[in-house]
C-alpha cells in the first residue's frame, strides 16, 4: 500500500478535504507517512513583505494559513511531516513529488468553473498530467 | 549566508539566462525613467548599466537587480528643470556617499520603525507618480496614440499566457516600432525625446562650482535620493529575502548602493536603487546570485551599442503603455481592503502618505510624514490608561509613564468611591518612570483628603523597584 502520501495544501477547505481522503489512504498502511507539502507562491511574495511588520509575523501567518488541515491531521491521529517549499505552487509540488519517488499525490480541486480554469488555470489538474505517481484529486 | 563563491557561481546557467531576461525588461523603463527625471535616455541607460554592474560586487543581497527607478527619477525632476544635467549627477555623487555612511552607522535598522502602512503607501503613490507621468505623453496627442497605447497594454496582458521565455515588453516593442516604422505612423518617438551614444560611458568630474552654494542645492535633493533609494533597496531586499529563503546583509546592500551611486555619477549616470519589479523577474526567471545581475547590466549596455540605432525609433505611446503596466504592478491592489480591515490609525496612514507624496511629488516626504504620524498615533494609543472596579479593587490596565497619568490622576479625580479603603491593583499594568511614581503619589494625597486609605497591590518586579521610593516617602512622612 501506499507509504509515503503527498498532501498538496494550500490551507484553504478544499486541502481539508483532501486531507480526509489522505487519512483514508494513510489507514491502509501502519508505516504510512503522511507529507503535508505547503508552497509558499513567490508571487504573493511582495503582499506578504508589506502586510507585515517583520519576518516572523510574516511566517507566523503562513503557518496559521495551514494549521486548520495540521489541526485535522493532529486529531485523526497518524504520522505526519510538514515540508513547507518556494516557488510556483503547480511546478514546485510536481518537482518534489518526482524527486521525492512518492507513491501518491493527494490534492484538493479549487472547483473552479470553465472560464476560470482557462484564465486561472487549474493546479491540481497540472500537478495531475505531470507528477509521475497517481494522484488523487479531490472535489 | 553562503559564501562569496555560491554567490557568484553556485547557479550559473540560471543567472545567465535570467540576467538577458532582466536586461531586456530593463531597456524600456531605464529609458522612460529618463525621460520622467528630463534628461536623455542615456542618463538612465548608463546608470543602469553601472549600478547593475557595481552592485553585482558591492550589494549585500544577491540575485537583487538595482538600476535607474522611477522613485529616483520623480525626486530628481526639479533639481533638473532648475539646474541641468550636472547639478544632477553631483548630488547623484553626494547621494551615494550619504549613503555609504548610512551603511557604516548601520541606518538599515531604522528601517524597523518605518510601519508597513507607510510602506504601503510608499508603493501606491509611486504608483500614482508613475502613472501620472505618463499622463502628457498620450493625453490629448493623437487619436493613433491612443490607440498604440492600447494595443501594446493588451499585448503585454495577453502575451505571457502564451509566451513565458521572452519578457512581453520586448514583443510588444519589437512588434510595434515594427509595424510603426513600416506603416510610417506619425507617432513621437523616444528620439524626439533624446538622443542614443553608442558607447561606453566614459569618467568625467560633472562641471558645477565646487561651493557651498552647490552644496546647499544639492544636499536636500541627495539626502531624499539616499533616504527613499535605501528604504526601496531595503524594501526589495525583504522581498527577495523571503522569495529565497535565504537571508542577506543589509548593511552591506546599503553601502554597495552608496558605492554605486557614487560611480555613476562620474559616469553620467543618474542615482539609481533597487528595483522590486526587476528583481521579482529575476529571481522567477530563476536568478539567484551576483552574476545574474551583473549580466543584466552588461547585456544591457551590449544591446544599447548594437540596437541603438533602432531603440530611438521606439514609439512614444509603446513606451508609456509599459509603464502603465509597471505602475499597476507596483500598486498595492489589495489596499482597498487594506483600507476597509486594518486598524483605523494604519489605513489614515497608509492614505496620510499617498495624499502627502501625490500633493509634494515628494517620496520621501511623504515617508517621513508617515512614519512620524505612526509614531503619534502609536504614542497616542500606549499613552491611554484604562481602569476597571470591581468592589474596592481598581485594576490599572497599560503603561504608566509621563505622557499617561494625566488619565490616569483624572480618573481618580472624579471617581466616586464610597469605600474608606481602597485597593490600586497594578497586575495588568507597569510603571515606567519618576512621573508615574509621582502620579501614584498624588492619587494617594488626594484620596486620603477625602479620607480614603490606598493600598496599592501586585506590582510587578521591575515596577517595583520604582513604587518602593513611594514607600519610603509615606513610611518617612
Amino acid at each position: 500500500m501506499y507509504k509515503h502520501i503527498l498532501l498538496a495544501s494550500d490551507g484553504s477547505e478544499n486541502a481539508v478535504r483532501a486531507a480526509k481522503e489522505a487519512v483514508k489512504l494513510a489507514s491502509y498502511n501502519q508505516e504510512a507517512v503522511i507529507d503535508v507539502v505547503y508552497v509558499v507562491d513567490i508571487e504573493k511574495s511582495k503582499y506578504d513583505v508589506l502586510h507585515s511588520n517583520s519576518k516572523e509575523a510574516a511566517d507566523l501567518a503562513r503557518r496559521k494559513k495551514n494549521s486548520k488541515v495540521l489541526q485535522f491531521l493532529n486529531e485523526a491521529n497518524v504520522t505526519y511531516k510538514t515540508t513547507i517549499l518556494r516557488g510556483e505552487p503547480g511546478p514546485e509540488i510536481v518537482k518534489y513529488a518526482n524527486e521525492q519517488g512518492v507513491d501518491i499525490v493527494v490534492i484538493g480541486s479549487r472547483g473552479l468553473n470553465a472560464l476560470q480554469e482557462m484564465v486561472l488555470g487549474s493546479v491540481s489538474h497540472k500537478v495531475m498530467k505531470r507528477v509521475n505517481c497517481p494522484a488523487l484529486i479531490v472535489k | 549566508m553562503q559564501t562569496l563563491k555560491q554567490q557568484w557561481f553556485g547557479n550559473i546557467r540560471g543567472d545567465i539566462l535570467s540576467g538577458i531576461v532582466v536586461a531586456l525588461a530593463l531597456i524600456p523603463e531605464a529609458i522612460a525613467f529618463s525621460i520622467i527625471a528630463g534628461v536623455d535616455p542615456m542618463v538612465g541607460l548608463y546608470a543602469s548599466f553601472i549600478i547593475a554592474v557595481v552592485i553585482a560586487f558591492a550589494g549585500g543581497r544577491p540575485g537583487m537587480i538595482s538600476a535607474a527607478t522611477g522613485a529616483m527619477a520623480l525626486l530628481m525632476v526639479p533639481l533638473v528643470r532648475e539646474y541641468g544635467l550636472d547639478y544632477l549627477l553631483a548630488a547623484t555623487i553626494l547621494t551615494g556617499i550619504i549613503q555609504i555612511l548610512f551603511g557604516i552607522f548601520k541606518v538599515a535598522k531604522v528601517m524597523k520603525f518605518v510601519p508597513n502602512a507607510v510602506m504601503i503607501g510608499f508603493v501606491n503613490a509611486l504608483a500614482i507618480l508613475i502613472f501620472a507621468a505618463q499622463l502628457e505623453h498620450f493625453i490629448g496627442i493623437s487619436t493613433l496614440t491612443y490607440v498604440f497605447v492600447a494595443i501594446t497594454l493588451i499585448l503585454l496582458y495577453t502575451l505571457p499566457r502564451f509566451i513565458k521565455v521572452v519578457p512581453a515588453p520586448l514583443i510588444a516593442i519589437i512588434a510595434l516600432t515594427t509595424v510603426a516604422i513600416f506603416s510610417g505612423a506619425e507617432l513621437r518617438t523616444v528620439g524626439d525625446l533624446g538622443a542614443i551614444t553608442q558607447s561606453l560611458p566614459s569618467f568625467f568630474i560633472p562641471d558645477v562650482p565646487f561651493t557651498f552654494e552647490t552644496l546647499q542645492i544639492i544636499f536636500p535633493y541627495s539626502l531624499s535620493l539616499a533616504i527613499v533609494g535605501l528604504l526601496e533597496s531595503l524594501l526589495t531586499s525583504q522581498i527577495v529575502d523571503d522569495m529565497t529563503a535565504t537571508e542577506s546583509n543589509k548593511n552591506r546592500e546599503s553601502r554597495g548602493q552608496g558605492i554605486a551611486n557614487v560611480i555613476t555619477g562620474f559616469f553620467g549616470g543618474m542615482a539609481g536603487c533597487a528595483m522590486i519589479g526587476q528583481s521579482v523577474i529575476n529571481v522567477k526567471s530563476g536568478g539567484r546570485g551576483r552574476l545574474s545581475t551583473l549580466i543584466a547590466g552588461i547585456f544591457l549596455m551590449f544591446l544599447i551599442i548594437v540596437l541603438g540605432d533602432l531603440v530611438v525609433q521606439i514609439p512614444m505611446p509603446v513606451l508609456v503603455g509599459i509603464m502603465i503596466s509597471v505602475s499597476v504592478s507596483t500598486f498595492d491592489w489589495s489596499s482597498f481592503k487594506y483600507i476597509v480591515r486594518a486598524p483605523r490609525t494604519d489605513a489614515f496612514v497608509m492614505i496620510a502618505t499617498v495624499a502627502i507624496v501625490v500633493y509634494t511629488n515628494d517620496l520621501s516626504k511623504g515617508v517621513l510624514i508617515g512614519v512620524l504620524l505612526s509614531a503619534i498615533f502609536f504614542v497616542v494609543k500606549i499613552s491611554t490608561v484604562k481602569i476597571t472596579q470591581e468592589g474596592n479593587c481598581y485594576t490599572v490596565h497599560g503603561q504608566l509613564f509621563f505622557a499617561s497619568i494625566d488619565g490616569f490622576v483624572d480618573y481618580f479625580k472624579k471617581a466616586d468611591i464610597k469605600q474608606n479603603n481602597i485597593q490600586i491593583d497594578l497586575s495588568q499594568a507597569k510603571v515606567w518612570d519618576e512621573s508615574s511614581v509621582g502620579a501614584l503619589v498624588k492619587v494617594m494625597d488626594l484620596l486620603k483628603e477625602r479620607g480614603i486609605d490606598v493600598e496599592i497591590v501586585e506590582i510587578d518586579q521591575s515596577s517595583k523597584k520604582l513604587v518602593e521610593q513611594l514607600n519610603s516617602l509615606y513610611s518617612s512622612s
